[in-house]
């Protein structure tokens, strides 16, 4: 009896041992994986919160006859997507259709949602419209559905000629392109050295970053930029810009964003001389 | 035109933060620093230093310039800068460069943000015996630059650094709100602006007769434009946190206890509604930048730190919007309004630096040499001029340079912009009037709850829902779980479901009551036997 105790004891003992040893882990993780901030929950409560949107479809025409801060709810078709925000449950999306262009900012989906979403692709988005430093938009939206059927991918429309004037906020939003534009220098306070592009608007970011860029039409000068959550540095656009030089003819397409003024968010440029 | 670029929400990545952290309790997992006798000077070090400016090309030109000027002093250490322009970016960054166990070894941070970072194992190296070591401590006999002593760190701030009877971090630079004021408005609707404080009665008497002015044709009288926000609030969830500490109400306790749900937020929020309703406030995740909208004379009182007024005010030597959209008009600068205006209390908030720990404690010890650097009098000073800060020493504060600088206010629109030095004059001017919240694991997201009430009882009033008890109730209940504020405990952990019992412990338990079971029978038999053995004797 008592070697059969013994050998009990020492197995409760070893297995003890173990327990331990998995608890400790247990334990630290538990106190480490403790939900410190936020977001995990934040794309249902961004869903609930824009649930209260949801109705009836909108035309474009109805959409942008109502009044900042009403209820919305549109159908239209995706053009390009910011980077998914993990954290909150959230994606920035531009849209477009034949009757005209949204901004969805912020729009709660799921990560299965967002890379359903490819270039055409329609869905139906319900939201509060707001204006946001001039720019008009779907605030606290979410994506109700992905719709089957058609799709849409827009052409850019020229808005070259318009820049300058006021014609050119309403076609905010929209795919467009630009052409014929001269490279003009940007330059860092403090610093005469004249730069093709800036990362920030003034100089004070690095690769990575917004990267902003002069152009000069018409005797007129204009700030464009690659912005970094719609094309990061490994793209296409922002390889571009990085190599421009003052002086290079080049046209651009990118989407018609408002910040204070026109701030088209370039996604493309092509050097033409 | 500049432009400053529209931030991401500074939402914190919880689940990320917290399933990350988790993978720091593995083969990562590193010694506690100790610090090292001497510093070998023999060996190179490369320590990365990861920075936040304000979009600011000025602020990363200082950094430039300290990386140079130290490593003229150690041409052993090379210093790789990494620059940000959000804190939250580097907030995630670091999470998940922990997990990988390649932190950063120098970092400008939070305390919110450290408190987080510590539920990993000895990541954040503690500067407690740092700071007090004889050769290489602040002031230290051996450094190779004239640092500031322990004593010459302003005491508040530097308390501000502590977490768990700990410090870990340095301040780096010092800022609060500041309320940025039309005069021009104010006075033109009847009102004379008092001398020292504001109270949140006359911002909002002020506030409610200039949107009395709306004509029928759309048009503010006051201003003569068809857009005014008499009252715009960049950082609602200090406005929340501020208005509760100067009721003396309740926000968190010191251990994490969250007290925010309560019945003076609620009249708060109520109030707020009220104002929202008759077109008086606004805040910046709503309508936009406070300084686009004070300096078109579209606002009155616009609050933002002071870290942003070379923002703020019509000679401002940073704007975003058109120039022709600048009105003229005298800008005053008050601390935030005040409920108790013989005792005003403001928020204390700007950079700190901490250190992660490394295997090598030579290169911690190469990582704290630079962060003392940084509050030298030569990076305080020359910082502190590019926005409404103050440096953090006593030191750098008493240098005839720095005195020169305060002197000079307004005569120019740029180093000598009179806002910039106004607003760092306030926080000089209240040295025992600010304070900061506790900070646990969970005080972040506590934060970001406080502003989420104003915004979402603002946007409610706006959009056209009931603002009442039953919708604060309700909000109370959806931005707790949201935040996940009903999960944290009162010392600032999880409420874990620990799930069920693994099977191996359920075994363990099993085997240990079956020992006992026949541990307490075999002494029962033996007692019996022992009975029997007595009476047959």
């Amino acid at each position: 009896m008592k070697k059969f105790l013994s050998v009990l004891l020492a197995l409760g003992l070893a297995v003890s041992a173990t327990a331990c040893a998995g608890g400790a882990s247990s334990s630290s993780e538990a106190a480490s994986s403790e939900p410190e901030a936020t977001p995990a929950a934040e794309s249902e409560a961004a869903t609930s919160e824009a649930a209260a949107a949801t109705g009836e479809v909108m035309t474009y025409d109805e959409y942008m006859a109502a009044a900042v801060d009403e209820a919305v709810t549109i159908e239209s078709c995706v053009q390009a997507k910011q980077s998914y925000y993990a954290e909150q449950g959230t994606a920035t999306v531009y849209l477009q259709d034949e009757d005209g262009a949204y901004f969805a900012y912020d729009m709660a989906c799921t990560q299965e949602e967002y890379d359903a979403m490819t270039e055409g692709t329609r869905i139906r988005v319900s939201g509060y419209k707001a204006e946001w430093s001039g720019e008009i938009e779907i605030m606290d939206g979410q994506l109700d559905e992905i719709l089957e059927g058609d799709t849409y991918v827009a052409e850019p429309l020229d808005v070259t000629e318009l820049l300058g004037t006021d014609e050119l906020e309403s076609h905010q939003n929209e795919k467009v392109k630009f052409t014929g534009l001269t490279v003009a220098p940007s330059t860092i306070e403090g610093d005469t050295t004249e730069y093709a592009f800036l990362y920030n608007y003034d100089g004070s970011g690095t690769q990575g970053d917004d990267v902003y860029f002069n152009v000069e039409y018409n005797g007129e000068t204009y700030q464009f930029l690659v912005e970094s959550y719609l094309c990061d540095s490994s793209t296409d656009v922002y390889k571009a810009v990085e190599a421009l030089e003052i002086g290079q003819t080049i046209d651009c397409e990118g989407f018609l964003y408002w910040y204070e003024g026109v701030n088209p968010h370039i996604t493309s440029v092509t050097v033409a001389g | 035109m500049k432009h400053r670029t529209r931030p991401a929400a500074l939402l914190l990545a919880a689940c990320m933060a917290g399933a990350l952290l988790t993978g720091c309790h593995g083969s990562r997992e590193q010694a506690a620093f100790t610090v090292p006798d001497s510093f070998d000077t023999s060996r190179d070090y490369e320590i990365t230093f990861w920075a936040k400016n304000d979009t600011n090309k000025t602020q990363t030109d200082i950094y430039r310039q300290a990386i140079e000027d130290f490593q003229a002093l150690y041409p052993n250490i090379t210093v790789t800068l990494r620059l940000y322009t959000d804190y939250g970016d580097i907030y995630n960054d670091v999470i998940t460069n922990i997990s990988t166990g390649t932190t950063p070894n120098v970092c400008i941070t939070y305390p919110d943000h450290i408190a987080t970072y510590l539920t990993g194992d000895n990541v954040v190296v503690p500067l407690d015996g740092l700071f007090t070591d004889e050769k290489y401590g602040l002031g230290g006999s051996e450094l190779a630059f004239d640092g500031p002593a322990q004593n010459e760190v302003m005491p508040r701030f530097l308390e501000e650094c502590r977490l768990n009877g700990h410090y870990y971090a340095l301040p780096y630079m010092r800022s609060t709100e500041a309320c940025y004021v039309n005069k021009d408005m104010v006075e033109s609707l009847g009102f004379t602006l008092p001398e020292d404080t504001l109270t949140w009665d006359f911002i909002w008497e002020v506030s409610e007769a200039a949107a009395a002015t709306k004509g029928a044709d759309g048009v503010y009288a006051v201003n003569g434009q068809e857009v005014l926000i008499p009252f715009l609030y960049k950082s609602t969830d200090n406005m929340m946190i501020q208005m509760l500490r100067q009721l003396n109400a309740g926000y968190s306790t010191a251990s994490g206890d969250v007290q925010l749900f309560n019945d003076t937020t609620k009249d708060l929020l109520l109030d707020i509604a009220g104002h929202t309703a008759s077109g008086a406030f606004s805040t910046f995740k709503i309508s936009g930048y406070p300084a686009n909208f004070l300096n078109a004379g579209q606002c009155i009182f616009a609050v933002d730190s002071t870290a942003g007024a070379t923002w703020m005010g019509c000679g401002a030597p940073l704007v975003d919007i058109d120039p022709s959209e600048i009105v003229e008009f005298e800008t005053a600068v008050y601390p935030v309004p005040q409920f108790d205006p013989a005792h005003p209390q403001m928020i204390s908030q700007g950079p700190s630096v901490c250190i992660f720990n490394k295997e090598d404690p030579q290169e911690v010890l190469a990582s704290w040499l630079f962060a003392q650097y940084l509050l030298t009098d030569e990076v305080q000073i020359a910082y502190s001029q590019t926005e409404g800060y103050v440096p953090v020493t006593e030191k750098a504060r008493s240098t005839p340079e720095y005195q020169d600088y305060l002197s000079r206010a307004g005569e120019d629109d740029d180093d000598h912009y009179d806002i910039k030095i106004q607003a760092a004059q306030l926080l000089l001017d209240h040295p025992d009037d600010t304070f900061t919240t506790a900070v646990f694991n969970g005080s972040a997201s506590l934060r970001n709850a406080a502003g989420q009430l104003i915004e979402d009882v603002t946007k409610g009033v706006r959009r056209g829902q009931t603002v009442d008890d039953a919708f604060i109730d309700q909000l109370y209940t959806d931005t707790a779980a949201l935040y996940h504020l009903d999960s944290v405990a009162a010392n600032g952990a999880a409420k874990a479901d620990l799930g069920p019992l693994p099977g191996t412990a359920a075994a363990l338990l099993a085997a240990l009551a079956a020992a006992w079971a026949c541990i307490l029978a075999y002494v029962a038999r033996q007692a019996v036997r022992a009975r029997k053995k007595v009476k047959k004797e």
